[in-house]
């Protein structure tokens, strides 16, 4: 039976190509919006987890509060003896002592004074000492001219800042800014390379330097501005994030506002309402989407099953009963439901593959953009997108058909002739 | 009819009359603030406590100054900041860091920047003009100020680069020494607040040797400056407001 049905839709291209060609696109759609917005969602967390936020991150109380103005007179002391105890206590997270500061870049001329200047975004991190950050921000791919920094002094300077001030790998550049104790901080670097992350707020003016030139620099020693925790899974999972932040903050409350704090990603600034944006979006778009898709594809099989109103007068009048021309058509639209999402989930899997590979370039549209968002857009393949199509690729088909079918059983034998007739 | 336009006329005449005169007797009370504050040169040492949520530390220094456009600084203690050195000449300022031998020009926005912590921005620091020349003044009452009467004046700027569109100013109504100043935005908004004591008189003019300094938008207990020795009209060698005099 099911191989005489599938001989039919095969046979007759006007019941099977038209239909299959309507679930393919619909399907199509859905399997890459899903994967579109899941990619940049995901992509804006954590790309703010890896520049900013961390999955979770530890500070003063203190310096929680106006954790935007980087008050490193605030920042957390003693960060050895914290960091060997937040690696025994949470040893499923990976943690890194980082200083993020402000300052202004100074070039000298041959003669040692002022040539140009620049006010940057700094990042104190452990680049000498292990891979981690390296890895974590991808360094040696924004690496664009020069090396990564190998020894005390080197500093790396984005690409397009270092453009401006007039400076090449090699030459000498002096750091001011505020040493913890408030007091002025001048610094020599030598730039040993630029960077480049497609990200408009660190592409703009930043310095990235090794943590112990920073803490030299900056007069603290053995203190860090915060502590940024990264889940080894490599992904965030707020649910996690904020358990571990209630752990960590039950084992260490006093009122001390110098004593330590964690705070996960979705509790800093903006980004709890990003996470449960993204969530709700997520799921309200793919909701809406597969709705509309729904409603497409049900007409689809409801025009389907009009269009073949005389073809069922036929078969009634041959003596086939109403039930089995009733279940035939679903079977039918199964396979039709079946055939297109596969198709279509092929298709929209490939779409997503090549804006996953290749990403969208929007940095036209991100000029002077304050939000720290990617600058390409890519999509990103999970397993839902391998079966998501198949919701209204299928279920929308048939559910359309057995609309229409019902047709089937009020039709009257003795009325079928004059029908055809006509 | 006609009475009761000219009462109405001379009534008119006389607030304004009265509005010019307590202008001017402001610019006078200005003026006296000016003879004792500003003078053709000086030198003075100084140490600034700064207060910060962490505790306290103090910076000392030696400044010589000449009219409103030169000056030189050097940081004495502590170690850290000693032999930091700062050249004002006209609107521009160098700073000299032996650390790292380096003269850095600051300008534009970094000029609103701390210096070395405290209350005092850059731009406080250089703006050494006559109140006179940047505001014009206008008495609004006398209030105490401990034991001292003041004159309170609202300044308002007459000339476009004030750091401070408005200053509210207690002056002594004796001495004529400000004893407490508030600076505003043109917003209306509060942004510092120094509070002068331990006036001393030197070489014939009354000065506030202690100033505490309030950054309104700064947490901290603001920054108190002391003036440890001050001499005025003295001879300045001209070399020492050079760049060369930075590195030596």
């Amino acid at each position: 039976m099911i191989k005489f049905l599938i001989k039919g839709l095969l046979r007759d291209k006007s019941r099977s190509r038209l239909p299959i060609m309507v679930v393919a696109i619909g399907v199509t759609l859905t399997v890459f919006m899903h994967a579109y917005i899941t990619g940049f969602m995901g992509d804006t967390i954590e790309m703010n987890a890896r520049f900013t936020t961390g999955h979770a991150k530890v500070m003063t109380r203190a310096y929680a509060e106006d954790a935007s103005l980087l008050p490193n007179d605030l920042a957390l002391m003693q960060i050895e003896e914290l960091l060997d105890s937040l690696r025994s206590l949470y040893p499923d997270m990976s943690w890194s002592p980082r200083i993020q500061f402000g300052g202004l870049i100074d070039v000298p001329d041959s003669a040692g004074e002022t040539r140009s200047q620049g006010t940057a975004i700094g990042w104190g991190l452990e680049l000498i000492a292990n891979q981690d950050e390296l890895n974590r921000l991808d360094l040696q791919k924004a690496l664009r001219s020069g090396h990564l920094p190998r020894k005390s002094g080197d500093a790396l300077l984005s690409n397009s800042f270092a453009g401006k001030l007039g400076i090449a790998p090699g030459d000498e550049f002096t750091l001011i800014s505020s040493t913890m104790n408030g007091g002025m901080a001048m610094y020599n670097f030598r730039l040993s390379g630029t960077v480049h992350f497609g990200v408009e707020i660190m592409d703009r003016g930043s310095i990235i330097a090794d943590l112990k030139d920073v803490q030299l620099a900056l007069e603290m020693e053995n203190a860090a501005g915060e502590i940024t925790g990264f889940s080894n899974t490599g992904f965030y999972d707020n649910n996690q994030a904020e358990k571990l932040s209630d752990s960590f903050n039950s084992k260490f409350k006093t009122d001390d506002e110098f004593s330590p704090v964690m705070l996960s990603l979705s509790q800093q600034g903006n980004m709890g309402q990003y996470v449960q944006m993204s969530e709700v979006w997520s799921a309200y778009v793919s909701l809406i989407f597969i709705f509309a898709m729904s409603l497409v594809l049900w007409n689809a099989g409801l025009l389907g099953g009009l269009r073949r109103y005389g073809e069922v007068g036929i078969r009634l009048a041959m003596g086939e009963s109403k039930g089995h021309v009733y279940r035939s058509m679903i079977a039918e639209s199964v396979f039709i439901g079946i055939a297109g999402s596969v198709t279509g989930t092929a298709a929209g899997l490939g779409f997503a593959w090549l804006l996953q590979t290749y990403g969208l370039d929007i940095s036209g549209m991100m000029q002077g953009a304050s939000l720290m968002m990617p600058t390409i857009i890519k999509a990103r393949i999970t397993p839902t997108d391998f079966y998501i199509g198949f919701f209204p690729g299928v279920i929308s088909t048939v559910i359309g058909t057995l609309l229409s079918g019902i047709g089937i059983y009020r039709r009257q034998t003795a009325k079928l002739f004059k029908e055809l007739e006509a | 009819m006609i009475r009761k336009f000219t009462k109405s006329a001379l009534l008119l005449l006389l607030l304004a009359l009265a509005e010019i005169a307590t202008a001017q007797d402001g610019a006078a009370i200005l003026e006296k603030v000016d003879a004792n504050m500003s003078s053709d040169n000086r030198i003075f040492e100084s140490s600034m406590t700064i207060h910060t949520k962490r505790g306290s530390r103090t910076i000392t220094s030696k400044s010589w100054s000449e009219g409103n456009n030169k000056s030189f600084t050097e940081y004495l203690s502590p170690a850290a900041e000693k032999g930091t050195k700062m050249l004002k000449l006209e609107k521009q300022l160098w700073i000299y860091s032996p650390s790292t031998d380096r003269t850095i020009q600051l300008s534009g926005h970094m000029l609103r920047q701390s210096v070395m912590g405290s209350d005092l921005s850059y731009e406080d620091m250089m703006d050494d003009r006559k109140l006179n020349e940047i505001y014009s003044s206008e008495i609004k009452g006398q209030e105490k100020i401990g034991d001292r009467n003041t004159f309170v004046l609202l300044l308002t700027a007459k000339v476009e680069d004030a750091a401070y569109y408005t200053q509210k100013i207690w002056v002594d109504a004796e001495r004529f020494v400000p004893l407490k100043q508030e600076l505003y935005a043109k917003s209306g908004k509060l942004l510092k607040r120094m509070e002068m004591s331990n006036v001393i008189q030197v070489q014939g003019r009354w000065f506030p040797a202690t100033v505490i300094y309030k950054d309104m938008l700064k947490q901290g207990d603001g920054t108190e400056f002391k003036i440890t020795s001050i001499k005025f009209n003295q001879t300045i060698p001209p070399h020492l407001f050079t760049k060369a005099s930075l590195k030596q």
